[in-house]
């Protein structure tokens, strides 16, 4: 065969052929999308300090272990109230004139999707723990911990952010850690990351993959089918830790609580939705069952584990009941905003 | 002769039971319901039993008509038939008998039975192979998906089973008993019948026979009695000290014209270069490794996991990989086009260039300054920038090499090394060059750039640099031009439109998913086209590869070549993205490509080129540690962290709590960190191998040589 006799026409042949695949694969497809996808009317720009964060974010190569992505399928639910779409990511541009576009999306999961994180642990206390010594607040945590974001003051001004750190987890060092700016805009960085809202009226893409409905689900009150557990340890646990004792100084301790096994039911669904900023010893909690859109079957199910675990002893509670609570609850928080 | 017959029928039987038998039950832990998979099962448990009962039969049958038969024709007959046949031994005592005149006993022996029976016993143990897989079948279904209850069926069948074979064996040993009483009857009679035969023809017979039979061989009817003598030079090194090795001796490299200094001295500047990013490179990998184990490991910020990971991983393709291809490159592209390479002095600028991107990117990352997210995309682009004008230059050069070209056509691996320059090039351009890319773009263009990256630089680079190396090492031709062509045009054009099977489920056009999913589908062509063309060529010479130091390391890098381009399609498609994707499934996917694939394809070629550029051998068993380090260590590191990833998908996929899935991981990440580690260890080998094969260390003098340098002076 001449052509491969021939070595103008054999590489000039397959340059032309591997240009125009990439053309219709790559560059006709990049520029559609470019053009014709728009931010959401809901979206809300970053702010000085979160784009700074971001910086930091990429800097650091958080996206080796974290994606920014929900797909359509029914296992990424956990990360997202809906699936992404392109015009979630249309509103992003090139970083600066020496660094490329910085979407985030991700190819790893080593630790969890951060799409949704802003809605899901947005506690600054929390937070800045974790940055510093992740394994002071999530035991089994595999996370670097980015102690450069920090340092140690023997006294703190008044204006200095101190993250209360238990002794065992300062190498040695004594004094107060204190969040340098840029753990700060980090923070504000993952307290923004929400997914925004569709317009009023439209209807998000179908999660595919849906887990078979099981014939006894049907019967719509049974608490059975939802694992209290497994709900703590997806929500609550991060702060308040799997023995329930929380971490002294930051995250109030469940066992034995007054609010878990006492008979103020009305406060303790309140906390779960609208969050709890009452007590000067402890941080803020924030509105977890609202972010996370708890329906009343899974709050139940999180009371009904919190009162048998720990040895903790309370009366069990009913969906139905806990239903109408929480729309009582709603309507007060709406009206306290 | 009826045995014989016999034994394939038996075979083919067996085949045709088993074969459908395994299918069956594959399907049958799939779909549980399933009834017709059911009498399937049953009838599948009948046939080997009818077929078992009948060859009993049919036995059975055989031996009473052959007895009969027997015992219906003359007798004398019988004894002339074993007058004629009797050994050596025989006739010496018959001789002795007569001549003597004195009573003696005769032996003789029909041996037929034995053997049936043992092929019977054969056929029942291979066939309670079946009964095993088969009577848990009429069970309930449900129930032996159950894998305790599969193994407790099977354990308990297999003493029953083998009952039943006893019984067999023993009645059919009663049955021979019976026949044998008859043949003891013939025995005596023939005794008699010798004792008293006066016929002395048969007596002559014998005597004459003997004396044939007495005839043994001197063993020098062909070599005389002369001594050995070379006298046309086969021989070499002969050596009359014999030691004990304890590692196989491998053919030493076959001496070769040696290349011109320059050339030589840039392709060793090259691979020296290569072997030290690959030590340090996979040093970092092996900390990152350490890091899953004991996150705590340090807390600085420069050695943190985020910002090192992208360092490992860019060296170890840019420094690593890259440069050893380009060096063999300026090795293989030369030779096969018999030209001299055009010109050297770009060599030297490309490698410095190339070699300042890996320093300068490593810093970048190290403090920070990275691109912003996409894999193997973390250089900035000044710096790739570098790398770009390193591949023009190498381009440039290796085209002009191929013009001047002295061979008509050119040769296949020429294809390959230059068009992965060529895409290489565009894909960089692509993925760096425009700066429009905002929003989804970006990710299209970063599926494109990571996937291309490693299928049209590393991966069809490398396969240019096999179709040189086998053959060469093998001593034969390719095995097909015409599966080399399919092969490259079917790689470009699949393998350009997959890139965005890593996004899959991503908001990302659904039409493009589907093209990179189909696209991956079509890669089993080239894939399955180049694997036949490599495995051709050895056929026939696989006794090679276990004389070689070099070949099993292309071996490796052939059958991984197929069995990780299969697993990608596999991974490609949508069901398996839900399991798969996200994990470290990915990451063992990666390692084994870019380790199995194309390291150790690169570094069969640097234990072919080298000794031919300085005339030095590596030792021989520190290359087989380096082989097998390597090798054990990428399964240790691979098949856990494979396992481990599958189940984490699957826990993913019930919704369980993420956390949990973390701790899952702890055992898989322990077992790659000592894979990781074993790898390292090979690395540290294979650096003091090159060290070995270009030192300039003083060597021992060869005495003979001096000796006449010595004369060849005295002369002058």
């Amino acid at each position: 065969m001449n052509i491969f006799n021939d070595h103008k026409r054999l590489y000039l042949t397959a340059g032309a052929l591997f240009t125009f695949l990439t053309y219709i694969v790559v560059i006709m497809p990049a520029f559609e999308n470019q053009y014709n996808n728009l931010p959401l009317p809901g979206t809300v720009p970053l702010s000085g300090d979160a784009k700074a964060g971001k910086l930091i974010y990429i800097a650091e190569g958080c996206v080796g272990c974290h994606s920014q992505q929900v797909r359509n399928v029914e296992m990424d639910k956990m990360f997202g109230s809906r699936p992404g779409m392109a015009s979630d990511y249309a509103n992003i541009g090139r970083t600066s004139i020496w660094q490329n576009t910085a979407t985030l999306m991700g190819t790893e999961r080593t630790g969890p999707d951060l799409t949704d994180v802003g809605n899901r642990q947005p506690s600054k206390d929390w937070n800045l723990m974790h940055l510093f010594h992740p394994r002071s607040v999530v035991p089994q945590s595999i996370m670097p911990s980015y102690q450069w974001l920090f340092e140690i003051k023997e006294n703190p001004s008044k204006t200095d952010v101190v993250v209360s750190m238990p002794a065992e987890f300062l190498n040695g060092k004594t004094g107060k850690v204190v969040a340098k700016k840029e753990a700060l805009q980090l923070i504000a960085y993952l307290q923004s990351l929400k997914q925004t809202p569709l317009p009023d009226g439209t209807k998000p893409l179908d999660f595919l993959y849906k887990k078979p409905v099981t014939k006894d689900s049907g019967k719509g009150s049974s608490v059975g089918t939802v694992d209290g557990e497994a709900l703590y340890a997806a929500n609550c646990m991060s702060c308040h830790q799997a023995n329930g004792e929380g971490l002294k100084g930051s995250f109030p301790s469940l066992k034995g609580s007054k609010v878990v096994t006492g008979e103020n039911l009305e406060l303790y669904v309140d906390i779960i939705m609208n969050g709890y900023d009452a007590r000067a010893d402890y941080g803020v909690m924030a509105a977890v069952g609202t972010n996370m859109n708890f329906t009343e079957n899974e709050v139940a199910a999180i009371i009904n584990y919190e009162r048998s675990a720990w040895g903790n002893t309370g009366k069990k509670v009913t969906p139905e009941e806990i239903k109408k609570i929480m729309d009582f609850v709603k309507i007060k928080a709406s009206a306290s905003n | 002769m009826k045995l014989n017959k016999k034994i394939p029928i038996a075979l083919l039987l067996m085949l045709l039971v088993s074969k459908p038998m395994f299918a069956q039950n594959a399907t049958n832990m799939i779909a549980e319901n399933n009834s017709i998979g059911m009498w399937i099962l049953v009838i599948m448990l009948v046939i080997p039993i009818i077929v078992l009962i009948g060859s009993l039969y049919l036995n059975f049958r055989e031996q009473l008509i052959k007895n009969k038969q027997w015992n219906n024709e003359n007798q004398e007959q019988h004894f002339y038939d074993y007058l004629k046949n009797l050994d050596k031994n025989q006739i010496k005592q018959f001789i002795k008998l007569k001549s003597k005149k004195c009573s003696g006993n005769c032996k003789e022996k029909g041996n037929c039975n034995n053997n049936k029976s043992s092929i019977l016993i054969l056929f029942l143990i291979s066939t309670s192979g079946l009964f095993a897989q088969n009577n848990f079948a009429a069970e309930k279904e449900s129930f032996f998906s159950q894998p305790g209850i599969i193994i407790t069926i099977v354990l308990m069948i297999v003493p029953i089973l083998l009952g039943i074979v006893y019984a067999m064996i023993k009645s059919n040993n009663a049955l021979k008993v019976y026949f044998n009483k008859n043949k003891m009857g013939e025995a005596e009679n023939f005794a008699a019948f010798i004792e008293k035969s006066e016929d002395h023809d048969i007596e002559d017979m014998l005597v004459k026979r003997k004396e044939s039979l007495d005839f043994t061989l001197t063993n020098e009817e062909l070599s005389g009695t002369e001594k050995a003598e070379d006298t046309i030079g086969i021989l070499h090194n002969v050596s009359d000290k014999h030691e004990v090795h304890f590692t196989a001796l491998k053919k030493k490299a076959v001496h070769k014209p040696s290349l011109a200094p320059d050339i030589s001295k840039l392709i060793l500047w090259y691979f020296g270069c290569a072997v030290f990013w690959l030590v340090v490179g996979t040093g970092i990998g092996e900390y990152l490794g350490i890091k899953f184990v004991s996150p705590d490991a340090d807390h600085i910020s420069w050695l943190s996991f985020g910002r090192l990971r992208p360092v490992h991983t860019n060296i170890v393709f840019w420094g690593w990989a890259s440069l050893a291809m380009i060096g063999l490159g300026y090795y293989v592209v030369p030779i096969v086009s018999n030209a001299k390479i055009y010109c050297i002095k770009w060599g030297w600028i490309a490698l410095a260039l190339t070699n300042m991107m890996v320093v300068l990117g490593s810093l970048c990352l190290m403090s920070g300054i990275n691109n912003g997210g996409g894999e193997f995309r973390e250089y900035i682009w000044p710096v790739m920038a570098l790398f770009a004008v390193a591949l023009i230059l190498t381009l440039a050069n290796f085209v002009m090499t191929v013009a001047q070209r002295t061979t008509k056509e050119i040769y296949i691996a020429n294809w390959y090394i230059v068009s992965a320059i060529i895409f290489t090039i565009i894909v960089a351009l692509t993925a760096y060059l425009p700066f429009w890319q905002d929003g989804v773009s970006e990710t299209i263009v970063q599926g494109y750039f990571m996937h291309s990256g490693v299928g049209m630089w590393f991966t069809l680079y490398t396969l240019g640099l096999l179709y040189y190396f086998i053959p060469q090492q093998i001593n034969k031709p390719i095995y097909a031009y015409s599966l080399g062509i399919m092969a490259f045009w079917t790689q470009i054009i699949f393998y350009t439109i997959i890139g965005t099977h890593h996004f899959v489920f991503a908001p990302l056009p659904w039409w493009l998913q589907t093209v990179a999913i189909v696209g991956s589908a079509g890669m089993i062509i080239p894939v399955v086209a180049a694997t036949i063309n490599f495995t051709m060529t050895f056929k026939g010479q696989w006794h090679k590869v276990s004389t070689s130091y070099t070949l099993p390391f292309f071996l490796v890098a052939v059958v991984y070549y197929f069995i990780v381009s299969i697993q990608g399609t596999a991974e490609a498609f949508k069901f398996t993205n839900l399991i798969w994707h996200f994990t470290d499934f990915t990451v063992a996917h990666a390692h084994l490509g870019f380790y199995g694939i194309i390291t150790f394809a690169l570094w069969g070629g640097f234990y072919v080129v080298i000794p031919r550029l300085t005339g030095k051998e590596p030792p021989q068993h520190l290359v087989g540690v380096h082989f097998w380090l390597a090798f054990i260590g990428l399964l240790f590191y691979t098949i856990p962290l494979s396992v481990g990833a599958t189940l984490r998908g699957l826990m993913w996929m019930e919704g369980k709590p993420f956390i949990d899935s973390v701790v899952l991981m702890f055992d898989y990440w322990l077992w790659r960190a000592i894979g990781g580690s074993l790898m390292f260890v090979s690395h540290l080998v294979f650096a003091y191998n090159f060290y070995k094969m270009t030192s300039k260390e003083v060597e021992e003098i060869d005495v003979k040589a001096e000796a006449f340098k010595i004369l060849k002076k005295q002369l002058q």
